[in-house]
C-alpha cells in the first residue's frame, strides 16, 4: 500500500531513481525481501540499469513508513548479491544486471514448463496446486543442495512467477 | 548501551499488582514493539522508564546506566503519552513556546518547519486540530527536543489509517536522520511488523519474550503434518502453539536452529511477527528470552502446552 502523500503537505524532494518501492502487506514475504524481489525484478524488466540509483534510504522511510534498518538489510542484500553498491553520501547504486540464462536455453526450458503445466493440467491440478507442487520442488531442491533457508518467502515468490 | 535495563521490577495499584520481576534490556538503536494483551503492564512498564512512576521494588535505568527522573534521562528521553495528550486550548504557537521553556534542549526551527511541512498553522488551537494533527503535534513536540529516547504509548490507537501512516513515517524518518531509539507499545500487531525489529511481549506484569525480530522469527517455524502424529512431536519438540483439527495439525514450534530436520510426512513454514506474537499470548506459559542474563533460564523454563 503506497499512501499518496500529496496533501500532507510532506515536501517530496525529486526522485533520483527510477524505481519507487511499494509494500504487499498479505504477501508474508518479509519486507526487507519484498524490496530485495522488486530490485531483482526491475532489473529483469530493464526499469532498472548500470549505474541507476537506488531509492534514497529516507526516502523510501517516508514514502512506505517503515524502519530504515529494513532499508538498510534489502541493500546490504543486493550488495551481497553483487548487484548494488553503497557509495558513503551518495546513495546506492546498481552495478550489475541480473544474470540472465541465454536466449536459446531460455526458450527451450519455458517451452518444457509449458508442457509440463499443460501435464499437470490434464491431471486435473489447478493453478493453485500447481503454484503449491512448483514451491514444494523447489524447496526440497534448495534443500538438497544445502541452500540457505529464506523463510520460503523467495520460494512462494518464485512459484508466483513460474504459475 | 541498553536504552532501558530494569532488573526484578514490581509496582502494585492498590491490591492490583502491574508489574511482578519484570527483567529487561533493551539495547540501543532498534525500534522496539512492546506488546501485551489489555492490563499486562505495558503502560505501567513506560512510565517507569520515564520517571512518571516509581516501582515499589526492583531497579531501572536508562540510555546506558542513569537514574530516571535525573537529569540526562529527562534531557535525552522524550514521551508521547496514550492519546497524545495536549493543553486543548493553547495554539500550536504557545504549545511550542511552553515546550521550549519547560526543556534544557529545543529545536524551534525543526518544530516550525516541521508544522510548516504538515500544514498546520501555528494560530491554530490545538482542539480545533484533527485527531491526525493532534498526534503529529505531539510528536513534533516530542521530536524537537532532539531525543536519544523516543517513548510512544499507543501512539496510533485513535488514528484513521492514513493519519497512521503519517504518523510513523514521520518517527521512521526520524530514526533514518538521526538514529532516534524507539519504543512503542501498540495492539495493531500487523502494523508493528512493518517498523519494529525488536520485539518485547509483556504478559501478565513480566517480560515472556524478547529479542531481535529476525532472530525470533529464524527461531520459530510451523510444522505442518498428520495430527495422529503430533502427539509424538509435541514431546520433542518446544511447541509454543498448536492447533490440531482430526488429520492435520499445525505446530507453531522454536527451534535452535532453523537447519533442524523436518520428519517425512511434515512441512515446515516460516512464520511472522503476528502470528508468532499470537502464539505467545495465547500460551501465556510459554517463554522465549533469548535476552542477556535470561537466556539460559528461559531454556528451562520453556513449557510445551
Amino acid at each position: 500500500m503506497t499512501v499518496d502523500k500529496g496533501d500532507s503537505g510532506v515536501a517530496v524532494p525529486p526522485r533520483v531513481s527510477p524505481i519507487e518501492f511499494r509494500l504487499d502487506l498479505a504477501s508474508g514475504v518479509p519486507t526487507y525481501l519484498q524490496l530485495v524481489h522488486q530490485v531483482e525484478h526491475a532489473l529483469r524488466l530493464d526499469y532498472l540499469k548500470l549505474g541507476d540509483q537506488l531509492p534514497k534510504v529516507r526516502d523510501v522511510v517516508a514514502e512506505l513508513a517503515i524502519n530504515p534498518n529494513t532499508v538498510l538489510k534489502a541493500y546490504r542484500e543486493l550488495e551481497n548479491k553483487g548487484l548494488a553498491i553503497g557509495r558513503p553520501g551518495q546513495g546506492t547504486f546498481i552495478v550489475a544486471t541480473l544474470g540472465q540464462v541465454a536466449l536459446p536455453e531460455l526458450t527451450e526450458l519455458r517451452r518444457s514448463l509449458t508442457s509440463w503445466i499443460a501435464s499437470a493440467d490434464a491431471a486435473g491440478l489447478d493453478e493453485d496446486g500447481i503454484a503449491a507442487l512448483v514451491a514444494n520442488v523447489l524447496r526440497d531442491f534448495r534443500e538438497r543442495r544445502g541452500g540457505t533457508a529464506d523463510r520460503g518467502g523467495a520460494a512462494r515468490q518464485e512459484a508466483e512467477g513460474v504459475a | 548501551m541498553n536504552v532501558i535495563e530494569t532488573h526484578a521490577l514490581g509496582k502494585t495499584y492498590g491490591s492490583t499488582r502491574a508489574l511482578n520481576d519484570c527483567t529487561l534490556a533493551i539495547p540501543n538503536g532498534h525500534v522496539v514493539a512492546l506488546v501485551g494483551p489489555n492490563g499486562a503492564g505495558k503502560s505501567t512498564l513506560l512510565n517507569i522508564s520515564t520517571g512518571l512512576a516509581t516501582p515499589n521494588s526492583g531497579e531501572v535505568t536508562v540510555l546506558g546506566g542513569y537514574r530516571t527522573g535525573s537529569l540526562p534521562a529527562l534531557d535525552g528521553i522524550a514521551f508521547v503519552a496514550q492519546d497524545t495528550p495536549l493543553y486543548k486550548n493553547l495554539s500550536a504557537r504557545d504549545l511550542l513556546h511552553l515546550t521550549r521553556n519547560l526543556n534544557r534542549r529545543f529545536d524551534e526551527t525543526y518544530a516550525k518547519q516541521r508544522l510548516g511541512e504538515l500544514g498546520i498553522p501555528l494560530r491554530q488551537k490545538a482542539g480545533q486540530m484533527s485527531g491526525g494533527q493532534q498526534a503529529q503535534l505531539a510528536l513534533t513536540l516530542a521530536l524537537a527536543r532532539r531525543p536519544q529516547l523516543l517513548v510512544l504509548d499507543e501512539p496510533m490507537a485513535m488514528l484513521d489509517p492514513v493519519a497512521r501512516h503519517d504518523f510513523m513515517a514521520t518517527v521512521m524518518t526520524a530514526v533514518a536522520d538521526d538514529g532516534v531509539s524507539v519504543v512503542l507499545s501498540s495492539h495493531v500487531l500487523a502494523e508493528l511488523e512493518r517498523v519494529a525489529d525488536y520485539l518485547v511481549l509483556i504478559s501478565r506484569g513480566s517480560v515472556q519474550m524478547a529479542g531481535d525480530v529476525d532472530e525470533l522469527l529464524a527461531q520459530h517455524r510451523v510444522l505442518t503434518g498428520p495430527a495422529s502424529e503430533s502427539e509424538r512431536y509435541t514431546q520433542q519438540w518446544n511447541v509454543v502453539h498448536e492447533s490440531r483439527a482430526t488429520l492435520q495439525a499445525h505446530l507453531l514450534v522454536r527451534c535452535g536452529s532453523t537447519t533442524d530436520s523436518v520428519p517425512p510426512g511434515w512441512e515446515a513454514h516460516s512464520t511472522t511477527l503476528e502470528e508468532l506474537t499470537l502464539a505467545y499470548l495465547r500460551g501465556p506459559d510459554a517463554a522465549a528470552l533469548p535476552g542477556p542474563a535470561r537466556a539460559r533460564n528461559a531454556e528451562s523454563s520453556e513449557v510445551t502446552n
